[in-house]
């Protein structure tokens, strides 16, 4: 990464935030169990942890949004209650959602002034704004409507918006999981002189390697506790996903490619598609080929045509012409999903709500809802209700699913569990083909381990997997060759082994060739 | 300040109470308004949900009144379970009654054997046709089938009395706008059961509307195509993901919503008038709503919910005629009843709670 | 002759006009209120009931304001208090009100009243034809332009009117900011009531000086499909209001002339016109998306 790491701060003299003992319930679930931090002025602190630790609970209460059972917070040096959201702006805490709140229709002077007191008029807000962004390098138009900007152009317009208030501790919560490696890095520099200037910065991510790259000091939260405050680069990121799992990571096996090249099962050729929206990708002639027995790592920042591709691929979109993808040289380019499946391919889908499960129905039916068109389950249009409900026992049993009960609304199920259901109803089929979008997203990492696993055993059986995935990581855990897909383009897929995860995220960032990512 | 958390599960108790307490609630509601009103609220009460069935022989009178009510409410539950909102079955409903009347007025000469199918399939096309309207508009459109549905009522009832005064008009009729009778044949008659007679006014089409609601619990829970029509409604992403196509749902839908209103209203003419007439339906389209949600959407609870409403209805009629109450009456318990069902709904989802506003921002639950 | 008929297509349209202003208002906030027929007759109604009973026509414009209001209220109590389904609650309340008002009216059947003063606003109501059509109208055709003028100028000028716009744009981020979402609804559901009692309350008031059950004829659904067709912005409904209104009266005009089309097909003109609208809109989406509030009709659940 570039430029200089700045020097490890001593533990701060002057906390700016102290947070004391803090306990969150919610009914009998506890999301924060006692937890203490500080934080000082000038300090980049980082918050770790996996989805469902207590990370976003606790910034919540910093912010105001959620009051703590018990325990205190105090800022500078003086106990505070924290009423809302605006009181904690009254303070100086700002805070940047993962997911922006920001309003489409409304320009970005509208979107920022919704933000501060009111008082102030749009005008001289627009001029402050236009101040404020050439000062700290951040191109923002105050008259922009918001829905016409990109991204990243949004998340700026929600850092200028937090900034004009002032803050002396600004929060973020995961802001690089929409940017690129080159973004973030832009993004790293213009934090480092807000903390320069004496400003706090509490930074969440999941990211180790950026953690380590960008933090003075992490504080790694597990299951609602606070289990350790650390210097983050005298910790490996190893060492640090071990704090936050709380047991050692395995490796997983991955079974090295043989020599001589599989055959190619699933083919796509000259796949292209419209730009459908003001928001949507355009899919620029995508060509590639997945083969048996491999995992085939599709890389790339949201935003860049996952969702796109993948309805190309389950048929939810049709293809101009049949040849456009290919299964063992059927044509299937124009067929539907339903028919997809009858040639052996299954798929899910990067949301499980209410897109690869519904989740007010049973366990049961959702196994219909991919199986109805195969098997002996619909005889007549009846349904057999006893065959669904012994599937829905089988995938159950076999996938590691914790079912509160017999057939149960896939609802009352963790997210951890319902994408173990939800990839293993496509597995237990041992399709010739597996695709799947975001494998193992907001998924607890025993559940995510024991997927990944279960493709790689579906790929050493002779199927092709295909995985979209915006998990580096992940990514490089499991694939076997790696194609990155950027602006509906996608790459020319390299070998795992052979290519490093810097370079990569080049390609994740524009870089038109893999020699220049090589480089 | 009234503050919502969803539940974990929902209580079976619960599910079945609620609808018990909403017609609780609509009753006190009801007379704490008539009572406002100046009308003595027993007696207003007495009037609509007693009288009408203290005599053996009205429970007929009963299951006749929930005959059109039952049959439209099946076909709407497939609509409102897919999340297609008919609110026309009143049109439909008239055109269903003009369809079957055009034969029986057309061919007055067929046999029983061939002029009810007949009437019977011209009626659901009549209803199925004017759903089709905005089915397309719909799917081809995008627009919104709402206000589509809703003004084509408006439409429907101005066609029929169009026909009704005009080119249907019978000229034996002193100038009344009436069509001319249906030949037998094109009556419903009452059941006979030997041994038993006649059971007060019960006819045929009433044994029709409960088959029916059986049949159409039967295709929504039992078959892919009613399977189709519920992910259709909670989740039409996956709807599509599973293969479904939303456009054919929709139109199925609405064709089988509108085809079971126009079937009523073939059979609300034939069985209790006899002849066309300008004002056929009665708001039984709109009533047939209430019904469907009285029924939480599940067909064959729309047989009880059928015949709760239209105790309702009955009870509208007598407290006009012992009460001087206007018709339009009902409307009040009915929307009441709907008020309630739905909130019920919320306390079935949430647990509810009444809380001080101490804060501005209410508190919210995340993993 | 031509005055005349000029004339009643803007009184017709006046209903129109604050019915679907307040409706307007509603729906940019988020909140989709089928309820209107329902408030627009509990304000007819009410309005009614009062200038018979006192004689005092300025205290009939307020109650019945006042009653639309209130039957809003209802709306609001389940729709936002127990976040119900906006459909189905809209449709209760139609039917809902449609009884009410008939219950309450029926002693009142058969009934006449004097109806609204004409003010004659000087000088400029001498200017030739123009001057007897539009500025010797009644005071509530006045207030309902006006209305829809402060209604314009809140929405585009005002602190309240960004924040009623941001929370149907996007309730959970308005929330996240602090914004009590279910309070701007309220207030904007019970503004809309207020707004359909007073269109319904110039019915009998004005047009029509008498009670009859379901004397808006659907209008409440026409005001529904005015907002659709006005894109969500004021200046528009009031274009549309006229359109309709022009519309409606085509069947008196028709007979007038001697039309052969029978009255019923003429009587239907309004409500094929209001489907037309409909497609045309839903066919173009740039022009109806440009202010659409993406939030209209979904429940919000803090927390979500």
């Amino acid at each position: 990464m570039n430029g200089s790491p700045r020097p490890a701060a001593s533990p701060p003299q002057v906390a700016l935030l102290t947070a004391t003992g803090i306990c969150k319930h919610f009914g009998d679930f506890t999301a924060n169990d006692d937890v203490s931090f500080r934080i000082g002025a000038g300090e980049i602190h980082a918050l770790l942890g996996e989805n469902g630790a207590g990370k976003s609970t606790f910034v919540k209460m910093v912010y105001g949004l959620l009051h703590p059972d018990s325990g205190m917070f105090e800022w500078r040096g003086a106990p505070v209650v924290i009423r809302n959201p605006q009181h904690a702006r009254d303070l100086g805490i700002g805070m940047v959602f993962q997911h922006f709140s920001l309003f489409q229709a409304l320009t970005v002077a509208e979107n920022i002034a919704l933000a501060m007191p009111p008082g102030e008029s749009i005008e001289s807000l627009s001029d402050r704004v236009r101040a404020m962004s050439s000062e700290y390098g951040i191109g923002v138009d105050p008259d922009a409507r918001v829905h016409n900007l990109s991204v990243g152009e949004q998340q700026r317009v929600e850092i200028v918006r937090c900034l004009l208030q002032d803050p002396a501790l600004l929060i973020m919560d995961e802001p690089t999981s929409v940017l690129t490696p080159q973004e973030s890095e832009q993004l790293f520099g213009v934090l480092r002189r807000f903390a320069d200037a004496g400003v706090a910065i509490l930074f969440i991510s999941h990211k180790l390697e950026e953690v380590r790259s960008l933090t003075e000091r992490a504080t790694v939260l597990r299951r609602g506790q606070n289990v350790g405050t650390v210097e983050s680069r005298k910790k490996t990121s190893k060492q640090l996903a071990e704090m936050m799992v709380g047991m050692a990571v395995g490796d997983i096996e991955r079974r090295e490619q043989g020599v001589g090249e599989p055959p190619a099962i699933f083919e796509i050729s000259g796949l292209s598609r419209d730009r459908e929206t003001q928001f949507s990708t355009p899919l620029r002639d995508i060509s590639v080929v997945a083969r048996a027995g491999e995992v085939l790592g599709i890389a790339g920042i949201a935003g860049n045509g996952q969702d796109e591709f993948m309805e190309a691929l389950t048929g939810e979109w049709r293809a101009s012409s049949a040849a456009m993808i290919t299964v063992d040289s059927h044509q299937i380019g124009t067929a539907g999903p339903a028919r997809r499946r009858q040639f052996g391919i299954g798929f899910v889908p990067e949301e499980r709500n209410g897109h690869a499960a519904v989740t007010s129905m049973t366990l049961a039916d959702n196994a219909l809802l991919t199986g109805h068109s195969l098997n002996n389950v619909v005889r007549r249009g009846v349904i057999e209700r006893a065959q669904m409900m012994q599937m829905a026992g089988e995938i159950a049993s076999e996938f590691d699913v914790r079912l509160p009960e017999d057939n149960p609304l896939a609802s009352s199920l963790s997210g951890g569990n319902l994408q173990k259901f939800v990839v293993g109803r496509e597995i237990i089929k041992r399709p010739r083909v597996f695709i799947v979008s975001q494998p193992t997203w907001g998924v607890d990492v025993g559940a995510a381990l024991f997927i990944r696993r279960a493709m790689l055993e579906l790929a050493a059986e002779g199927s092709a997997v295909i995985m979209i995935s915006q998990d580096l990581e992940e990514i490089f855990a499991i694939s076997h060759r790696i194609a990155v897909l950027y602006d509906g383009s996608l790459s020319e897929p390299v070998v795992a082994a052979d290519v490093t995860p810097e370079s990569i995220g080049l390609l994740m960032g524009g870089s038109h060739s893999m020699d220049e990512a090589r480089t | 300040m009234i503050t919502l958390s969803p539940r974990k599960t929902i209580p079976l108790q619960l599910t079945l109470l609620t609808p018990v307490v909403a017609i609780a609630l609509t009753l006190v509601i009801g007379a704490i308004i008539f009572a406002t009103l100046g009308y003595h609220p027993g007696e207003a009460l007495y009037q609509f949900f007693v009288a009408p069935i203290s005599r053996p022989d009205q429970v007929a009178d009963l299951f006749v009144k929930a005959c059109p009510l039952i049959i439209i409410a099946s076909g709407l539950v497939f609509a409102y379970r897919a999340n297609v909102w008919n609110i026309g079955a009143e049109g439909q409903m008239i055109l269903g009654a003009m369809f079957g009347g055009w034969v029986a007025l057309t061919f007055p000469d067929l046999s029983g054997w061939v002029m009810m199918p007949a009437m019977i399939a011209m009626g659901m096309l009549g209803g199925f046709l004017w759903a089709m309207i905005p089915a397309i508009l719909k799917t081809r459109f995008n627009t919104n089938e709402i206000l589509v549905s809703l003004m084509l009522t408006y439409v429907a009832a101005l066609l029929i009395d169009w026909t009704v005064r005009g080119p249907w008009r019978d000229p034996m009729s002193f100038g009344f706008p009436l069509s001319p009778m249906y030949a037998d044949a094109a009556l419903i008659t009452r059941v006979y059961l030997p041994g038993f007679g006649h059971l007060g006014g019960l006819h045929w089409g009433v044994i029709g509307a409960l088959v029916i609601a059986v049949a159409a619990w039967f295709v929504l829970a039992r078959t892919l195509t009613g399977f189709q029509v519920k992910v259709m409604g909670d989740a039409p992403r996956a709807g599509r993901f599973a293969g479904f196509n939303p456009s054919l749902v929709t139109i199925m839908v609405l064709g089988i919503s509108g085809a079971a209103a126009g079937l009523a209203g073939m059979v609300e003419v034939s069985a209790n008038m006899g002849q066309l007439q300008p004002e056929i339906s009665f708001g039984y389209g709109f009533t047939a709503i209430i019904v469907a949600f009285l029924a939480r959407l599940n067909p064959l609870a729309v047989i009880g919910a059928g015949l709760i409403v239209a105790l309702a209805e009955l009870g509208g009629d007598s407290a006009q005629i012992a009460l001087g109450m206007p018709k339009v009456v009902t409307g009040v318990f009915k929307g009441i009843l709907l008020f309630m069902l739905l909130a019920g709904e919320t306390f079935n989802r949430f647990h509810v709670r009444l809380k001080m506003p101490v804060t501005a921002v209410r508190e919210v639950s995340d993993a | 002759m031509l005055e005349q008929l000029l004339l009643t297509v803007l009184m017709t349209s006046v209903p129109l006009i604050f019915a679907a202003t307040g409706e307007l208002v509603a729906e940019r906030s988020g909140v989709l209120n089928l309820g209107v027929e329902g408030m627009m007759l509990m304000g007819a109604v009410a309005a009614f009931a009062t200038a018979f009973g006192t004689g005092n026509i300025w205290l009939a414009i307020i109650v019945g304001g006042l009653a639309g209001a209130l039957t809003g209220g209802v709306f609001a109590l389940f729709a936002l208090g127990f976040a119900t389904n906006q459909v189905a609650t809209g449709l209760a309340l139609t039917i809902f009100g449609t009884g009410l008002s008939g219950l309450v009216g029926a002693p009142l059947v058969g009934h006449a009243i004097d109806g609204l003063p004409q003010i004659t606003i000087p000088v400029l109501s001498n200017l030739p034809f123009v001057g007897a059509l539009l500025f010797s109208l009644d005071p509530m055709a006045y207030l309902a332009v006006a209305l829809l003028a402060g209604v314009a100028w809140f929405l585009k000028r005002t602190r309240g009117g960004l924040v009623l716009r941001a929370v149907g744009d996007n309730h959970d981020s308005a929330h996240a900011l602090g914004y009590s979402v279910l309070r701007v609804r309220l207030l904007a559901v019970l503004f809309g009531g207020m707004m359909a009692g007073l269109g319904g309350a110039y019915l009998p008031l004005m047009l029509t000086p008498h009670w009859a059950e379901g004397m808006t004829a659907g209008r409440g659904w026409i005001a529904l499909a005015l907002v659709v067709f006005a894109s969500w912005l004021p200046w528009r409904v009031l274009v549309g209001a006229l359109i309709f209104g022009g519309i409606t009266i085509m069947q008196l005009a028709g007979q007038a002339r001697g039309w052969t089309v029978p009255s019923q097909f003429l009587s239907m003109l309004p409500y094929l016109a209001t489907i037309a609208v409909l497609v045309v809109i839903s066919r173009n989406r740039e022009f109806s998306l440009a202010n659409f509030p993406s939030c209209l009709g979904r429940v919000f659940h803090a927390g979500k």
